[in-house]
């Protein structure tokens, strides 16, 4: 029994079938790669999980819970954090202020009226962000106004937020789109170094083979909708239905 | 001091010294010259000054914290005013009882306002409020006749229970507002030389919840809880996706900036009990929304600054009419003096509004940040100098190495 469990889920934009029957499950403190070429519903699948979408039928359960028809906040609270394609951080906020913010909906939970207390009285709150921003190499860049910040720091910033909320799952959508090669290693080598260091499962979606073969334990494809198979990297890599569903070879 | 840091005390102190002041910085020229005129320094507007200061505080904290733009906070000025007339008019004429019914209702107003209009965001937010807000004008001007007077006014009258008070005083007329028997309107003159300074109880009971308030709006914007405004105005998204829930922190937001609007019409109608619907009409609306962007939307002491300038322009600029005119130009040859005067009638007196406007457009393309961007730009101007001599030192040390 996995952490994320997919059951006969179907979606339909009017008549496109976005995703029809799927079923997948994503092993707890594995890293699960979902590929697949363009418009194969990759990014409606995760929209189902953090409830963005709520599919027609099927259904999603994370740790023996159903999240549908959750909001995204409580789907957070649950312990799913998310990383976006284009990096969502809080731009007109500083990096220390962005770091705290997870921190304090944490602990404090969707709402509270905090509005006359002392930002000086939550050190615990600051010194966990300092110790985040420490762990990503970003201890330097603290004061500096988020929007300012390169692509690669903007994510490695989000990344952040999202591990210093401590979740179980971690959703990443193509971390490393419309990134140079540097940043991209970086990226990788960041992910690598969290998956090994964490109790924590990573859910990928990707289209960049190098990052797939560099972080998957384990690897769905999906083409129009319906996951083709599900193996390891290694089997990934030579089966033929892959190779068509991307290239279009004759098998 | 009193929870803040060393930069917003001084803030603090600054506000209290100008505003506790006020008599006196206000009122630089003398009463018999000749601009005299330019004396700002009497109750009635010091008054204004503050109270609108306080709306202008109150309003930023939703709009210059979270970015909803509400169109219709007049809304609770007058839902505030009425409040604290119909506390005059049952209760007493002591003004606290009033501010407090007039901020409780007001707060229940918004919470009631902000949980329709916050469902959308963005312009739809803003033409929600405005509907709101003239609707009730409209209501109070027709339906609510009973509650509201229509379009008399609610006023004082003689036949008023004032259930711990008295109706009349003992010559017969309506008894005055006052703290705890101290008159609202009661003033102490001191001159001085040729100049004329007048202390107003109503003026220094409307600073110091002034100060009070602008105390509050400097903690509110310091504190985790301004934080997560700030963080709703950058990113919704990234907002709820960190688990939080944005609509509950709009939702208070407003219920704040609703509760502000709501004692400064308590306040006004405490200075001088009567309450009109025109109170809450859309221009008193979109007169706290200049006020704000004017002085600086998302800086504390900016819409102070903007309360302050555009009540000035209205209560002094409106006055200069061509007679006075014809007098500060009479130096020059009768052609050119009329010729000035033709030019300069429009920006004047009634056209006050033209000036004002013409200053808003300016502020607004050439400083976007408001008169607190403007005063940054000339402290940073001087203080650019002496840092530029350090800058010479420094290159000039740097080729030894």
């Amino acid at each position: 029994m996995g952490i994320l469990e997919v059951k006969n889920v179907n979606k339909r934009f009017g008549g496109l079938q976005a995703l029809g029957d799927v079923n997948l499950s994503v092993a707890e403190n594995t890293c699960h790669a979902i590929i697949g070429p363009n418009g194969a519903g990759k990014s409606t699948l995760l929209n189902c999980f953090v409830g963005k979408l709520i599919p027609d039928t099927g259904s999603v359960m994370f740790d023996g819970q159903s999240v549908l028809g959750r909001t995204p906040h409580e789907i957070n609270q649950m312990g799913i954090s998310r990383v976006f394609q284009t990096p969502e951080i809080f731009g007109d906020l500083s990096v220390l202020e962005n770091m705290m913010i997870p921190i304090f909906a944490k602990r404090d939970g969707a709402f509270r009226m905090h509005a006359i207390e002392n930002m000086h009285n939550e050190k615990e709150i600051v010194e966990a962000a300092e110790q985040m921003l420490e762990e990503m190499n970003m201890a330097d860049k603290r004061h500096m106004h988020s929007a300012s910040m390169s692509r690669g720091d903007k994510r490695r910033l989000e990344i952040g937020m999202c591990l210093s909320q401590q979740p179980r799952l971690l959703l990443l959508d193509e971390p490393t789109a419309g990134m140079a090669r540097a940043d991209t290693n970086n990226t990788i080598d960041l992910l690598k170094q969290i998956k090994d260091e964490r109790d924590i499962t990573i859910a990928i979606i990707e289209h960049d083979m190098h990052v797939v073969f560099s972080l998957a334990d384990r690897i769905t494809v999906l083409a129009q909708g319906t996951p083709l198979v599900e193996d390891d990297p290694e089997n990934i890599k030579g089966n033929p239905k892959v190779r068509e569903a991307y290239l279009g070879e004759a098998a | 001091m009193l929870g803040l840091n060393k930069k917003d005390t001084t803030l603090l102190i600054i506000v209290a010294a100008l505003t506790l002041l006020a008599p006196f910085i206000l009122n630089p020229f003398p009463t018999e010259s000749g601009l005299a005129q330019f004396n700002a320094g009497y109750p009635d507007l010091m008054q204004r000054f503050v109270i609108f200061g306080i709306f202008a505080i109150g309003f930023n904290i939703l709009f210059g914290l979270t970015g909803y733009l509400s169109f219709g906070h007049a809304a609770f000025l007058g839902v505030g005013s009425y409040s604290a007339v119909w506390m005059f008019k049952l209760l007493s004429m002591n003004v606290i009882p009033a501010i407090i019914l007039a901020v409780i209702i007001s707060g229940l107003f918004a919470v009631l306002i902000g949980y329709v209009s916050l469902r959308r965001s963005g312009i739809y937010f803003s033409i929600l409020t405005l509907a709101f807000a003239q609707m009730s004008f409209n209501l109070a001007y027709s339906v609510l006749t009973p509650i509201t007077n229509g379009e008399t006014g609610l006023q004082l009258t003689l036949e008023d229970p004032r259930v711990l008070g008295q109706s009349a005083t003992a010559d017969g007329s309506i008894p005055v507002t006052n703290l705890f028997g101290a008159e609202m309107r009661s003033t102490y003159e001191m001159a001085v030389g040729p100049w004329a300074f007048q202390f107003n109880m109503g003026y220094y009971l409307c600073a110091i919840i002034m100060l009070v308030s602008f105390y509050l709006a400097i903690r509110i914007f310091r504190s985790p809880f301004g934080m997560m405004l700030r963080a709703i105005k950058s990113n919704q998204t990234r907002m709820s996706y960190t688990g939080l829930n944005p609509r509950p922190y709009t939702l208070a937001a407003f219920v704040i900036s609703g509760m502000y609007a709501g004692l400064a019409g308590g306040l006004m109608a405490s200075m001088d009990p009567l309450a009109g619907a025109e109170r809450m009409q859309w221009t008193a609306s979109g007169e706290v929304v200049l006020m704000t962007i004017l002085g600086g939307a998302g800086t504390l002491i900016g819409p102070v600054l903007g309360a302050g300038f555009i009540k000035y322009f209205e209560n002094i600029f409106s006055k200069i009419n061509d007679n006075i005119l014809h007098g500060w130009f009479a130096f020059m040859p009768d052609g050119l003096e009329d010729f000035v005067v033709t030019i300069l009638h429009p920006f004047i007196g009634k056209g006050w509004h033209l000036t004002l406007g013409i200053l808003f457009m300016l502020v607004v393309i050439f400083l976007p940040g408001g008169l607190v961007e403007g005063g940054q730009r000339i402290a940073r101007l001087f203080r650019g100098k002496k840092s530029d001599d350090k800058s010479d030192e420094a290159t000039q040390s740097t080729p030894a190495e």
